[in-house]
């Protein structure tokens, strides 16, 4: 294992240690604005509402001849449909809480991407085998080029982050105020939303579309037990994110039954224990004051 | 209206001493002592964060405190829950919910069904002359969701007048209600006052408080003053629970 | 309609049915008070209790993962509940690590066990075994008046059947207590109603429901019945009665239509084999919804 973390099982390993650091630094970074915008289940329905669209996508590519597992091919029908679940979100949303429009969303694109997929298997085309790692992540087998679309996704997320930082940080504070500073909220969320889709894109060969969700979540809730400022906030999340995520690849390359997914989230969760007690905004400090 | 008989001490309704509660980000009330009069109607004012529904809600034993004890009646509140009426804040509830507003008046006489007891012909007509008193006969199958603030703030009224209870404990029954809803609100209370049952509210409107009640107890995080409204609310009480900032014009 | 379908499917389809139903009843009241997505986390952290159950008691029977799904599902609140009043963490944001911090320990100790191998696996904890229900002894519908082949019944459907009538009855028994404190919290603390017990109660209903539900039907149709049905008839309905009635009728006809458009409308299309019928079931779920939506007035 310790060969794995320091990059020295392999030009392969070592690439891939790199993109899921990438991936979960931009998760981290993402996933802090989503986060202090009270908004971070969404990115559950989204996530799962990706399957019936990498069904889709896989069972179209094998159908006109392609390799269905040509990852930009899968992301874009996974782009379409988690879209379509996102609009459904909203719609239901309109009518019932949106906790309800999450699980609903979340249950029935999730179902259709069962359905897609047992039409995959019988169906016998493009070798489909593999397939089923977009559910829990699957590191080990991702090639250069897999890892390149990662790095690509990561930048471009990182750089529309960075630059609608400031309008993001100002809705996620007090959506009312932006309004009135003629801030147009609506459009700032979708824009996060939409980042946050890529991240979920990026992740799926990662850590998977049923556990990215923590990759978003956990690291922002890190961030915040140790600050209040924004700034800062991001930037732990951040580190947070890119420290599970590199730990997560390497440690699953070690073993043949690790799920990266799994192990990345674990690891995560373990910095976010640790912080529930000793950060100044944990338990320890509100006990401490509480006295 | 002015209690004319301030000495001897009436009858307790609800007696709290030394109830102290905090919150993680600090101390919301601290050493309260307070009696409520039988028979009286009673204001609990002051300013916001002052800890007016945090201190009916302690007394009621929905949320913890740190000390003190409460006595309804003379006795233990959990052994008088049957004669005690709470109506909360109209906004603390989900008016989307699938009721209509006798429903909801119905729930009132748990008391006397329990989960499993049925809710006979005559307690159907309890429930039915409860919102009659409130003036809602005509919605009682209205859903919830359908009725106005006020009509909402006045079948919460109608739940607890379905409890028959003698203490009736009420947070911020005028919230945002139209005046149509405070009048008939207000005849109710008054009603319930000339039955000798006992009205405690948290109350806003510092103007209609010498009206509307007899007694006032003036809150900041600690009793300012408490008693009649005649010698308890004065300039110098108001001054002291408000600071100097005075939310509006008071009659003198 | 003969000897084939009561072998094959007559089983899975009650089966189906009967999940439908025990989830969906509680359902109803945890989308009344907002706590929809309570029974998402409920029905992932079922695989780490069902995993741990299975690492410490060495045997897959029902009593030994029920126990472990009901601790794992009590562990689990109480980490939300924690997380959100001890360290201030928004309470939708505390559900999502906490459920999927659990889910991932389940898998990695499922994979790294050798839990896999005997009964349990990740696939099937996400998307159930309905197919695999089939009652070989059954050589028609008389065979449910013979006692041999009514022996051979797989567990699951009586297993399945005594948990929705727990499931039920508890509903039935504790209905008005149940709406008072969905309704009205503070109220029904103001009159005594025991309101932490009753919500602990509601969630282990759910769980109930959820462990029963999840080795036959898997993780997502739970997640599905329990949110689809209660929230399709939440639209068209305006009392808690009418709400849990129709919810019930959408559930059962989720499963029905669900499992009849896996197994034969594949057929229908000329593809070769089935698709996953807890799939399907879902989709049905969320095709009841949108019928519903489009078929009521938004509020305006």
């Amino acid at each position: 294992m310790w060969a794995s973390l320091t990059l020295q099982a392999g030009y392969n390993a070592a690439l891939v240690s790199l993109g899921a650091a990438m991936l979960g630094l931009t998760a981290g970074a993402v996933g802090a604005f989503l986060y202090l915008r009270r908004r971070a289940l969404v990115s559950d329905a989204m996530a799962h509402a990706t399957l019936p669209g990498i069904g889709l996508a896989f069972l179209a590519m094998a159908a006109t001849g392609g390799d269905g597992r040509f990852l930009p091919g899968l992301m874009l029908g996974a782009a379409l449909t988690a879209g379509l679940g996102l609009l459904c979100v909203q719609a239901i949303s309109a009518r019932l809480a949106e906790d309800a429009a999450i699980g609903i969303v979340l249950s029935t694109f999730y179902g259709a991407g069962i359905v897609i997929l047992t039409v995959v298997q019988s169906a016998g085309v493009g070798r489909p085998a593999g397939l089923e790692g977009v559910l829990l992540g699957q590191a080990s087998a991702m090639l250069a080029s897999d890892v390149t679309v990662i790095a690509l996704g990561a930048a471009v997320i990182l750089l529309a982050l960075w630059a609608l930082r400031r309008p993001f940080a100002m809705v996620a504070f007090d959506a009312g105020h932006a309004t009135g500073l003629g801030l147009r909220v609506r459009l700032l969320d979708t824009a996060l939303l939409a980042l946050t889709l890529g991240v979920v894109l990026i992740g799926l060969q990662v850590v998977g579309l049923i556990l990215i969700v923590a990759l978003l979540i956990i690291p922002a809730a890190t961030g915040r037990l140790w600050s209040n400022r924004v700034g800062i906030v991001v930037l732990i999340a951040a580190c947070v994110g890119a420290v599970a995520g590199y730990g997560g690849a390497a440690i699953s390359a070690t073993a043949p039954n690790l799920p990266t997914g799994a192990v990345t989230v674990l690891l995560a969760f373990a910095v976010f224990g640790l912080s529930v007690f000793i950060a100044p905004r944990g338990l320890l400090a509100r006990w401490h004051h509480g006295r | 209206m002015v209690d004319p008989t301030p000495f001897p001490i009436p009858e307790a309704a609800m007696t709290i001493r030394d109830l102290t509660v905090a919150y993680q980000e600090g101390r919301v009330l601290e050493g309260v002592d307070a009696r409520f009069a039988a028979g009286a109607m009673t204001a609990i004012v002051g300013p916001n964060g002052a800890g007016k529904s945090t201190l009916l809600k302690a007394s009621l034993d929905l949320i913890a405190r740190r000390t003190g004890e409460v006595r309804v009646f003379g006795a233990p509140f959990a052994n008088m829950r049957q004669r005690v009426a709470y109506v909360p804040q109209r906004a603390a509830v989900d008016w989307d919910f699938p009721a209509r507003a006798i429903d909801v008046v119905q729930m009132g006489l748990y008391g006397e069904t329990g989960a499993l007891g049925r809710l006979t012909g005559g307690l159907r007509a309890r429930a039915a002359d409860a919102l009659a008193r409130v003036g809602m006969a005509d919605f009682a199958k209205r859903q919830i969701g359908a009725l106005s603030g006020g009509q909402q703030q006045r079948v919460f009224l109608a739940r607890a007048l379905a409890q028959g209870a003698d203490l009736y404990v009420l947070d911020e029954p005028f919230a945002g209600v139209d005046a149509a809803t405070e009048t008939a609100i207000v005849a109710v209370l008054h009603s319930l006052r000339a039955e000798g049952r006992s009205v405690i509210a948290v109350h806003h409107d510092l103007a209609t408080v010498p009206a509307y009640f007899d007694r006032v107890l003036m809150l900041n995080r600690r009793v300012i003053a408490e008693g009649p409204v005649g010698t308890a609310f004065t300039q110098t009480t108001l001054a002291a629970t408000y600071g100097t900032a005075l939310p509006q014009k008071v009659p003198a | 309609m003969g000897a084939e379908f009561v072998a094959l499917s007559l089983v899975p389809m009650l089966v189906a049915t009967l999940a439908a139903i025990a989830c969906a009843l509680p359902g109803n009241f945890l989308l009344l008070r907002g706590q929809s997505l309570l029974g998402d986390a409920i029905s992932h952290v079922v695989l780490p209790g069902i995993v741990v159950a299975f690492l410490l008691t060495g045997v897959t029977t029902t009593p030994a993962m029920l126990a472990g799904a009901l601790a794992a599902a009590g562990l689990s609140v109480a980490l939300i509940e924690g997380l959100r009043r001890g360290a201030g963490v928004e309470p939708g944001a505390a559900m999502g690590i906490v459920f999927t911090t659990m889910f991932a320990a389940g898998v990695v100790l499922l994979e790294q066990s050798g839990a896999a191998g005997v009964h349990l696996d990740v696939e099937h904890a996400l998307y159930g075994n309905l197919e695999s229900l089939i009652w070989l002894q059954a050589d028609g519908w008389a065979a449910l008046g013979d006692p041999a082949a009514l022996a051979a019944l797989p567990e699951e459907l009586p297993r399945m059947a005594l948990v929705t009538v727990i499931v039920a009855a508890c509903i039935a028994l504790s209905w008005r207590p149940l709406i008072l404190t969905s309704f009205d919290e503070g109220f029904a603390r103001s009159i005594g109603l025991p309101v932490r017990m009753l919500s602990a109660g509601l969630v282990a209903l759910a769980a109930l429901a959820a462990v029963a539900a999840f080795s036959a039907v898997g993780s997502i149709l739970v997640i599905a019945m329990l949110v689809c049905p209660a929230a399709a008839a939440r639209l068209l309905t305006t009392s808690v009665g009418a709400q849990v009635a129709f919810s019930l009728l959408f559930a059962a006809l989720s499963a029905v239509i669900g499992y009849i458009l896996a197994g034969y409308a594949p057929l229908w299309l000329g593809l070769p084999a089935a698709v996953s019928a807890a799939g399907m079931i879902a989709v049905t779920a969320g095709i009841i919804l949108m019928l519903a939506m489009l078929g009521t007035r938004p509020k305006s």
